[in-house]
């Protein structure tokens, strides 16, 4: 192919040339061009390099199904986005766009030699091939063929471009901005609806731009549109997925079409549009021709060479031939005919061809063969000539040439028709299947309709060539290297579903989805089998239509605004005292406070002293809390928890254990009655939306004629936990109306009264193991009652800890965290609560699958204490645990460690863990294998501090 | 995005507001304690796995917080009817042939 550009015509600005790169090679193009039209011009041909045999690869299409031609854009630092078809490519001044797969360079790639030996390369070669041993897959076979395979590099660095996003809603969207959905947009619009137009090119038109006839149509049905208020037209916008209920996807490529220096704002936006009718107008995509030698540059469709001259002022070669099964190829041929492009045959497979047109070309004086076909086609890197015979025993003509143009008919672009589950209907006049049946409110306008006359064809199935099948390269999938062979292969091995075809050989599982190759693969498989094409099936075409950007699909959600960050009216003071933090299902907490040149673990270990000996303040607000008001209020909670509320007395807490339906712990935490009919709910800080979930559920649903109201009041509510000997001290002075000494408020008592002025509710609770109170105070005033304390507990040294810290003092203490010790799979009994389980209680949420025959059955997982033989060693969390550490692998494991801290109370490190029948093995020594080897630890029960519960009743 | 009709609001609003529940009409024994383990593990584990109509619990989480019952095809994804916690399981099968039958609805 030795391509130029037509001295005149096209839609370029011949006025306004530009530079660009192309493998680091400058040349010229126009303002208009793609750079595609802009390398054909300057001569190109090959424009890639194959996926599986490297073979050298030229342009075959103008529009969205170009199979070869993937082009990485280089817009500088960080902003190479690979895999672009390089006719979508709008060009711009300083483009830098680089060909893809191909080592060391375009011309010369070592890999070629996949091609030499692609006898070895069949359908399910990597299937059949890389299967055994196992071993070598990770080390030898999977770095090999990532080397040689693949599509463009995809960026390691950030995406330093910022993606827009918006929703909009329309009574009519028109997809497609070719004639007819132009004209469908013009006819809803008068209808006076909001309307939206989407076409993925830079102008409308479509394939009206590649016929000058019918520009000033175009012009027209432009104008009108424009002057429609109610119409928004969106073009560089590829609508991508069509989903339920008439909810459209659309990217708009807002920057990349112009130079980087002069890109400003958002790189591309997403358009989430529910539209009340839909208009599909996506046109027709022709189909290549599958021969011997098809895939050689220069090799490609009559349509795109005809857009090349008409639209973009093009010539794809000096002497062209085309090889038609469709009239659409003749009337192609005139067209380039009267550019001045010599057309050295038309070579029709058909041996009836259309009267009138043949008038016309051989008045043109161009060749016709009917009848006949290309069976072979020279040259590498461009078309040098070709072979061509009558059908059969034909005998071989050669004709120089250098460009071939495959005109094989028309397949109706059905895309998001299919994503929308609409139905196809098989016609024999197309070959190709037709929109049917709509399940929403859509209807196919145009050529994607088959309602557009684009001439008469025949959809031939069998490869023009006697010669065998195997030796010849006649290619149906371009991009993903699929050859007639590898369709005929599948079937011999007994493939017989176009699906399960598709996935052995991969036709139609590259980028482009098979928009070139899935009919013809269904063709040949069809000839193969010996039945019809609606007998062996069809792939579905899914979203996306074309690949996405991820910056697209994320838009705004990212890094803060990935998700909302939770943060307690405590945060800024935490900030100040220099805090780490670490996140909690969506909460920011202080980890630890860590003091000039301190470490995570000095800062805990004093933390902890403080506490033990004698006050630290934490910052609790985060727990879930839940309002329970209402006359049946005990009854629902005595209903929903394990243990018994209703003699719970007001001013008393309890510490309340909840099961799923299946008997396995959910949550957990420490609850007050407040009144008769009044109970204030704590629970994890991940579990309070699942909890509150679960009790409206239950009341619901299920208990309805319970008088009850659930409010969320997590974020009512500052928590400031204040724990140590010292605590009441640092309280008293502040306190009015409660009377703090330890029998009138004994531990699990609640008490309201003010503290600083503010109104409390006084929990007289501890997650430490020591004298402790949880002051709830309303979040406006938290600040401010936090700052009090600080202040009155200076004297005592009070200490600020953190979430490491109060890991630490509650594992000393055995009390379990659920979701860290318990996993979903853990009873009362299995984690040591049976005493929270009210077993005179009829029924509760859980209980009858307490007695089910797996939970009550030995051999269960139970929650233990651990202690390593080295008191410094401090064991991973998630370790497994074994009895025999001489065991070959995979040994048994009898259970993994669940948590484990070094404690400064004990001088020694400590764990906890779940251990099949744990309760029966206190004293037993098991083992932890760990990579440096194997750790011994003793198993405890789970209390390591203070196992009386002295200090707690101070 | 689906839109789903909340019985309670009176409005057709976007999927993201709701949860699932699960299927429908599965009562909680009034007295587990009464079930043996095999009607216990029915109740617990046990679901229709319907392909097609299956009538199934959602909660208009973002919205009025409200449980209510659906009948969604699970072939297509459609919901075909929601209604009230409580009320019976709407009679589809005679307004579904007629959709089908019409093609769009
Ligand atoms: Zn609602």
């Amino acid at each position: 192919m030795t391509g130029y550009r037509i001295p005149f015509g096209g839609r370029i600005d011949r006025s306004r040339p530009l530079t660009f790169t192309f493998d680091g090679q400058s040349y010229e193009g126009y303002a208009g061009d793609t750079l595609a039209s802009a390398l054909v011009a300057a001569g190109v041909t090959v424009f890639g390099r194959s996926f599986k045999y490297h073979r050298p690869r030229g342009l075959v299409a103008t529009g969205v199904e170009e199979p070869n031609a993937l082009i990485s854009l280089d817009r500088g630092a960080d902003r190479v986005t690979p895999n672009l078809r390089a006719p979508q490519i709008s060009l711009y001044e300083g483009l830098v766009a680089k060909s893809q797969n191909r080592w060391p360079s375009l011309k010369h790639d070592v890999a070629v030699l996949n091609d030499v030996f692609g006898a070895f390369f069949p359908a399910g070669f990597y299937n059949k091939t890389f299967m055994w041993p196992r071993s070598a897959w990770e080390k030898l076979y999977e770095p090999v063929i990532r080397n040689l395979a693949g599509l463009g590099e995809s960026p390691v660095a950030r995406d330093p471009d910022h993606y827009d996003a918006t929703y909009a809603h329309c009574e009519v969207l028109v997809v497609g901005g070719g004639i007819a959905g132009m004209e469908a947009a013009l006819e809803a619009a008068a209808k006076g609806g909001r309307v939206f137009l989407i076409d993925e090119q830079d102008e409308l038109g479509g394939g009206a731009l590649a016929d000058t006839t019918l520009w000033a149509t175009v012009d027209d049905l432009r104008a009108r549109l424009a002057a429609a208020d109610n119409v928004t037209v969106l073009t560089r916008t590829t609508a991508f997925g069509y989903y339920h209920q008439n909810f459209i996807g659309a990217s708009e490529r807002l920057t990349d079409h112009v130079a980087p220096f002069a890109a400003k704002g958002a790189r591309e936006k997403l358009w989430r549009i529910r539209a009340g009718e839909v208009v599909l107008a996506q046109g027709a995509i022709e189909r290549p021709l599958v021969f011997n030698g098809n895939d050689v540059p220069g090799v490609m469709l009559s349509n795109a060479a005809r857009t090349l001259a008409l639209r973009y002022g093009v010539a794809v070669g000096r002497r062209v031939v085309v090889m038609a099964a469709h009239d659409s190829g003749w009337r192609d041929a005139l067209a380039l005919h009267a550019l001045g492009i010599d057309i050295a045959a038309i070579i029709d497979m058909r041996t009836v061809v259309p009267g009138d047109l043949a008038d016309e070309v051989r008045a043109a004086g161009i060749p016709i063969y009917p009848g006949h076909a290309v069976t072979a086609v020279s040259g590498r890197l461009a078309v040098k000539g070709v072979t061509f015979a009558a059908y059969g025993t034909g005998k071989p003509h050669k004709l120089a040439c250098d460009a071939v143009l495959m005109a094989g008919g028309w397949t109706p672009s059905v895309h998001l028709w299919s994503h929308a589950k609409g139905s196809l209907e098989w016609s024999d006049a197309w070959g190709a299947y037709l929109p049917a049946k709509a399940i929403e409110n859509c209807r196919v306008v145009g050529a994607c309709a088959g309602a557009w006359d684009l001439g008469k064809g025949e959809i031939s199935s069998a490869l023009p060539n006697a010669m065998s099948v195997r030796k010849q390269k006649a290619f149906v999938d371009f991009q993903n290297d699929v050859k007639a062979r590898d369709i005929h292969l599948a079937v011999q091995e007994g493939f017989r579903s176009i699906e399960h075809i598709k996935r052995y050989t991969t036709n139609g599982m590259a980028t482009d989805q098979g928009k070139t190759s899935n009919l013809n693969a269904l063709q040949i498989a069809s000839n193969v089998l010996g039945k019809p094409v609606t007998d062996i099936g069809l792939t579905t075409f899914r979203p996306p239509y074309t690949p996405q950007t991820f910056g697209s699909l994320m838009g705004h959600h990212k890094d803060a605004l990935f998700q909302p960050l939770r943060k307690t009216v405590i945060d800024d003071w935490a900030v100040a005292q220099g805090a780490v933090f670490e996140n909690v299902s969506q909460w920011r907490r202080a980890r630890y406070f860590p003091k000039a040149g301190e470490g995570m673990d000095a800062a805990v270990g004093r933390e902890c002293q403080a506490v033990r000996s004698s006050v630290g303040i934490f910052d609790a607000s985060t727990l879930g809390k839940i309002e329970v008001v209402g006359p049946d209020a005990a009854e629902f909670l005595n209903r929903m928890y394990t243990n018994p509320w209703k003699s719970l007395q007001p001013g008393r807490c309890r510490y309340g254990l909840l099961l799923r339906e299946d008997g396995f712990i959910m949550d957990d935490g420490v609850s007050a009655r407040i009144a008769e009919d009044r109970f204030h709910l704590t629970t994890t800080t991940g579990g309070a939306p699942r909890v509150l979930s679960m009790m409206e559920d239950y009341l619901q649903t299920e208990w309805a004629d319970l008088d009850v109201w659930l409010t969320s009041t997590t974020e009512h509510w500052a928590v400031i936990a204040l724990q140590g000997p010292r605590a009441r001290d640092v309280i008293a002075p502040l306190v009015e109306g409660i009377d703090l000494s330890p029998k009138a408020f004994p531990h699990m008592a609640v008490r309201e009264g003010t503290i600083a002025g503010v109104p409390t509710r006084l929990f007289r609770v501890s997650f430490t193991g020591e004298l402790g109170f949880e002051i709830n105070v309303p979040a406006s005033e938290g600040q401010k009652v936090w700052d009090a304390i600080f202040a009155s507990g200076k004297q005592y040294g009070i200490t600020p800890y953190g979430t490491e810290a109060m890991h630490v003092l509650r594992a000393e203490k055995g009390y379990i965290i659920v979701g860290q010790d318990t996993d979903g799979t853990m009873t009362p009994y299995d984690m040591g609560l049976d005493w929270a389980v009210g077993k005179k209680k009829a029924d509760f949420v859980g209980k009858r699958s307490l007695a089910r025959p797996d939970i009550v059955a030995k051999g269960r997982k139970q929650f233990v204490g651990l202690l390593t033989e080295d008191p410094y060693e401090v064991l991973e969390e998630g370790a497994q645990i074994v009895v025999h550490p001489d065991e070959p692998v995979p040994m048994t494991m009898i259970g993994h460690v669940t948590s484990s801290y070094r404690s400064t109370t004990l001088g020694r490190s400590i764990a906890l863990a779940v251990l099949v029948d744990g309760h029966a093995r206190m004293g037993e020594t098991v083992h932890i294998p760990m990579p440096e080897g194997v750790i011994r630890a003793k198993v405890t029960g789970p209390v390591f501090y203070d196992s009386e519960g002295s200090r707690l009743n101070d | 995005m689906i839109l789903i009709h909340c019985p309670y609001c009176e409005e057709d609003r976007p999927e993201v507001e709701f949860t699932y529940g699960g299927e429908a009409h599965i009562a909680r024994p009034l007295d587990p304690s009464a079930l043996d383990d095999r009607e216990w593990e029915t109740f617990l584990f046990v679901r229709t796995n319907e392909r097609g109509l299956h009538a199934e619990r959602w909660r208009h989480l973002h919205g009025c917080a409200r449980f209510f019952n659906a009948i969604r095809d699970t072939v297509t994804d459609r919901f075909e009817v929601t209604y009230k916690t409580g009320e019976p399981r709407p009679d589809l099968t005679a307004t579904t042939k007629a959709a089908k039958a019409g093609g769009k609805a």
